[in-house]
């Protein structure tokens, strides 16, 4: 019995996290939005800088009607964002927040990541398709395209590491990298680790449908994507599930190629409780790295994606899982 | 490689295609107002596009005929390309004016150029920073809005009006400029070329935002003649025509600019990213036109030529000026004995160079479609009048 | 090949160079004016929300006339030869009772060709822009001194007036019928 209760408080600890990382994250991308466009964004609710309206606002998405479009799929309909959210929150199982907690301490902890968050591909055909709306169809048809083609590059990318620190395990990656700044993965075989971290990272970008690769929910060419015709907390779902898929992302990106809780001055600031922070604020960097992206750029084409993907992040990251490979037999 | 072979019914292997059509807009973010487009598309390309306008017609014309005189015209005339009223206006009242055989002071003619390019400056800004909008890129719109508001406080302390202005009167204007205005106008000239700078490096430049324009919806110059387009659209596909220099009105002749055409420096003569920069290009040549204009301002009464009342002799004039857009033309018939106009018509550059969407749009996706309806730079009420 | 190679280089230099610029703009002072706490002040020559100072109309209906949009109504009762109206502040001779004079500032487009032609500079615009009514009709403005039922009499005492005047000039010339409601209908 006691075992099912530590797996509970286990699994519910993600969860506490999504959620308040999610109402925080909103409130920083809405400001990091208008100060990069020279304005003050809200100001009011909460009295600090309008601290409190992304909870005002998932109240006010809490509170709104569910409309289900007359022709739509129902039961796909009401599934997709539950599932698309279920498939991101999974995956955080398998996330180390620090040396001495990790819900599901896997084995092969990379490989059920990537194996998880696939699902996100079904849950947006799903919403795309039983929304019966044109627009919602293209959308999802993107996504699709983009998140199965944008796999390879991450998963080639993610091998090199693998094959650079010899395990898949994420507790034991960070545990390899524990001696401060100078042992972490990016600088190890210079320069290819760190080609693999941009390629890692630009790749993540479009699994996650941010800008430039947002081509799935382009608001100027597809009104909102997949989730068009979807309302209230349903919508919310989406959401959240992006919010918590940019974490996610950035947070394996943490851990393969900077330490993930590893503090970066080796032994100083190590114990458990700081490993947490470390993890969390490098996460959070990136995330802040992707919000400045997409106040930065304009989006790419659905080909142009393509491109990158099939003809410059594949085969790049083939010749650099090849040379990591050859230096590490080498050595 | 961004034209596609256009296939309306294909059969691949067993499986048998159909074309979609997919209707967008009236609401649609980046229709830019209430613009319908009928999209037939194959897949995610383009087969055909059919406009439907008509959304905002206001029956421009007809209100014309029915006012009681030719002044209660120009706060109409404002209302049909809202972001370039004062554009609007000039073209108007020079019409009236050339009606009239009436002649000008020299300072009026100075105050309506120095508008006249503070207005286009203030359109293009408006057309680069919704051109990244349509793109997806959010921060240069934010940063145009910026800079246009400077030029929208400009025009606030000279006539009152942020956006339609009444400014430009027949035989003048409604007011001389604010004893202020010199010092602001000098403060916005110096700060201008900045920001246009950072707009340039955050967008213009940019790699995604070239690829995606460049190559773009391709306007051979001769298509462009055919349909009659004019302004950025016409000297995007290397046509060096403009108003300005070809057929000086004002007191356009005195001063020296260059007309800006697209050179196809990013890709082909005559695509989106060349008539984009065209725009950006023409924002450069506005500011010396104003700064010389500044220099050049002659002392004088705005109010000296305005006749009590306007009442043209009967005849009929067309006349035309280079709005931000293109051409814009009007039309007036003037029965010689009432008091307002028996006829007028407006050619509105905004419709005209929309009539080459469907021409230029075909084989390309619909990501490229609002690429290009972007860099056409239509405004719905100049479209629908 | 090295096209190739060129176009990632700078598409990678250009998302830096933009990068930094953004960056360099979360320092730089917003421009946003937290407007119902903070107002601008709007210059002289603003042009927002129309006032009459009806103590000054003369009721010439030239701003009636100049609207584009037909917002403003104006009706006028002659003054009695006795009823002096005083003048207006510029010296004009008021000779006219406004009775009714309604603009519907729903339909007014702030085009300001109102102002100009008014002889006496009664009617402006003011630079108040927060006016907005939960109900459409409190948007007509009325700035007549009189209430429709004032107007209204006033209305009568002139027809009155007239009939009288015209009675005194009909007498000599004999046999008008006295009571003809005929003739009072068409003067109404």
């Amino acid at each position: 019995m006691p075992e099912i209760f530590n797996m509970l408080i286990a699994s519910f600890i993600p969860l506490l996290f999504i959620l308040i990382y999610a109402v925080v994250i909103l409130w920083v991308e809405i400001k990091v939005a208008s100060h990069v466009q020279d304005r003050l964004g809200y100001m009011y609710t909460g009295g600090f800088h309008g601290i409190a309206q992304p909870i005002a606002d998932l109240l006010k998405l809490l509170t709104k009607e569910h409309i289900t479009p007359a022709n739509s799929d129902k039961i796909f309909f009401t599934l997709a964002p539950v599932l698309v959210f279920a498939s991101s929150y999974a995956a955080y199982a398998a996330l180390p927040f620090t040396s001495t907690f990790i819900a599901a301490n896997l084995n092969v902890g990379i490989f059920y990541i990537i194996a998880i968050t696939s699902f996100v591909v079904i849950g947006i055909l799903m919403a795309g398709w039983s929304s019966n709306n044109k627009y919602s169809l293209l959308g999802a048809m993107r996504s699709v395209a983009q998140i199965v083609s944008y796999e390879i590059p991450t998963v080639l990318s993610i091998l090199t590491v693998v094959v650079a620190v010899g395990t898949l395990n994420l507790q034991e990656i960070c545990e390899i990298q524990k001696g401060g700044i100078s042992s972490w993965n990016i600088f190890k075989y210079p320069p290819f680790m760190l080609i693999t971290f941009l390629i890692y990272f630009t790749a993540s970008l479009a699994e996650v449908n941010r800008t430039p690769f947002d081509i799935p929910e382009a608001e100027s060419e597809l009104v909102a994507g997949y989730h068009t015709e979807y309302t209230g907390m349903k919508f919310a779902m989406f959401y959240l599930a992006e919010y918590a898929n940019m974490f996610l992302v950035s947070g394996i990106a943490a851990i393969l190629f900077f330490g993930g809780w590893s503090s970066p001055f080796g032994k100083f600031l190590s114990s458990p409780g700081w490993g947490v922070f470390w993890f969390v604020s490098k996460g959070l960097f990136f995330v802040f790295l992707q919000i400045m992206l997409r106040w930065t750029l304009p989006r790419l084409r659905v080909d142009q994606l393509m491109y990158v993907s099939w003809k410059v992040l594949t085969p790049i990251s083939f010749v650099n899982l090849m040379m990591v490979g050859l230096w590490a037999i080498l050595k | 490689m961004a034209t596609f072979e256009i296939t309306t019914r294909s059969v691949r292997g067993d499986l048998k295609t159909d074309t979609m059509i997919l209707n967008m807009g009236p609401q649609h973010p980046s229709t830019h107002g209430v613009l319908r487009l009928e999209l037939v598309v194959d897949g995610e390309i383009i087969v055909d596009v059919i406009p439907h306008i008509g959304y905002l017609h206001r029956c421009f014309e007809k209100h014309a005929e029915q006012m009681t005189n030719y002044q209660q015209v120009i706060p109409y005339v404002d209302r049909m390309d809202y972001v370039a009223a004062m554009g609007n206006e000039l073209a108007y009242v020079l019409a009236v004016e050339k009606l009239m055989g009436l002649e000008v002071p020299e300072r009026v003619q100075y105050i309506r150029v120095i508008m006249a390019e503070l207005q286009r400056i203030a359109s293009h800004l408006l057309a680069v920073g919704t051109y990244g909008l349509d793109l997806g890129a959010f921060t240069p719109f934010l940063w145009c809005f910026r800079e246009r508001e400077k030029i929208l406080d400009l025009f606030e302390i000279t006539c009152g009006a942020r956006l339609l202005y009444n400014y430009i009167w027949v035989g003048g204007l409604s007011h001389d400029l604010p004893s202020e205005f010199g010092k602001k106008l000098k403060d916005f000239l110096k700060t201008f070329p900045k920001a246009l700078k950072e707009i340039n490096d955050l967008l213009t430049f940019n790699k995604i935002f070239i690829d995606r324009t460049a190559n773009i919806g391709v306007l051979p110059p001769d298509v462009a003649i055919n349909y009659g387009c004019s302004g950025p659209m016409l000297r995007g596909s290397g046509v060096k025509f403009d108003l300005r220099k070809n057929e000086p009105y004002l007191v356009y002749d005195r001063f020296e600019f260059d007309v800006p055409v697209g050179e196809g420096k990013m890709g082909t003569v005559g695509d989106c990213w060349d008539r984009y920069y065209v725009r950006v290009r023409e924002m450069e040549e506005s500011l010396k036109i104003i700064e010389q204009a500044w220099e050049q301002l002659p002392p004088g009464d705005v109010h000296s030529a305005i006749p009590k009342k306007v009442r043209p002799p009967q005849g009929e004039v067309y006349f035309r000026t280079e709005n931000p857009r293109g051409e814009i033309g009007f039309y007036i018939i003037s029965d010689g004995h009432s008091a307002s106009p028996f006829r007028v018509k407006a050619r509105a550059p905004s419709f005209v160079n929309l009539s080459v969407l469907p021409e230029i749009s075909r084989g390309y996706m619909i990501a490229d479609l609002v690429a290009i309806l972007g860099s056409v730079d239509i405004v719905l009420g100049e479209v629908d009048r | 090949m090295r096209q190739y190679f060129k176009n990632i280089f700078i598409a990678i230099w250009t998302i830096l160079v933009g990068l930094k610029l953004t960056f360099k703009h979360l320092f730089v002072r917003a421009v946003t004016i937290q407007y119902p706490d903070v107002k601008l002040k709007l210059p002289e020559r603003a042009r927002n929300r129309l006032y009459v100072n009806i103590d000054d109309c003369i009721g010439c209906r030239q701003c009636e006339m100049a609207c584009p949009v037909d917002c403003i109504t104006i009706e006028t009762v002659k003054a009695l030869p006795n009823e002096d109206l005083g003048v207006t502040s510029t010296g004009n001779k008021k000779r006219l009772w406004v009775t009714k004079f309604d603009i519907d500032i729903s339909k007014c487009c702030y085009c300001g060709l109102c102002v100009y032609p008014c002889p006496t500079e009664c009617i402006y615009m003011t630079d108040v822009y927060e006016f907005s009514e939960y109900k459409r009709h409190n948007l007509i403005y009325h700035f007549s001194n009189f209430t429709p039922e004032e107007a209204e009499m006033k209305k009568r005492q002139v027809e009155q007036f007239e009939l009288e005047q015209k009675m005194k000039k009909a007498k000599p010339a004999e046999q008008v019928p006295v009571n003809n409601p005929e003739s009072g209908e068409k003067k109404s």
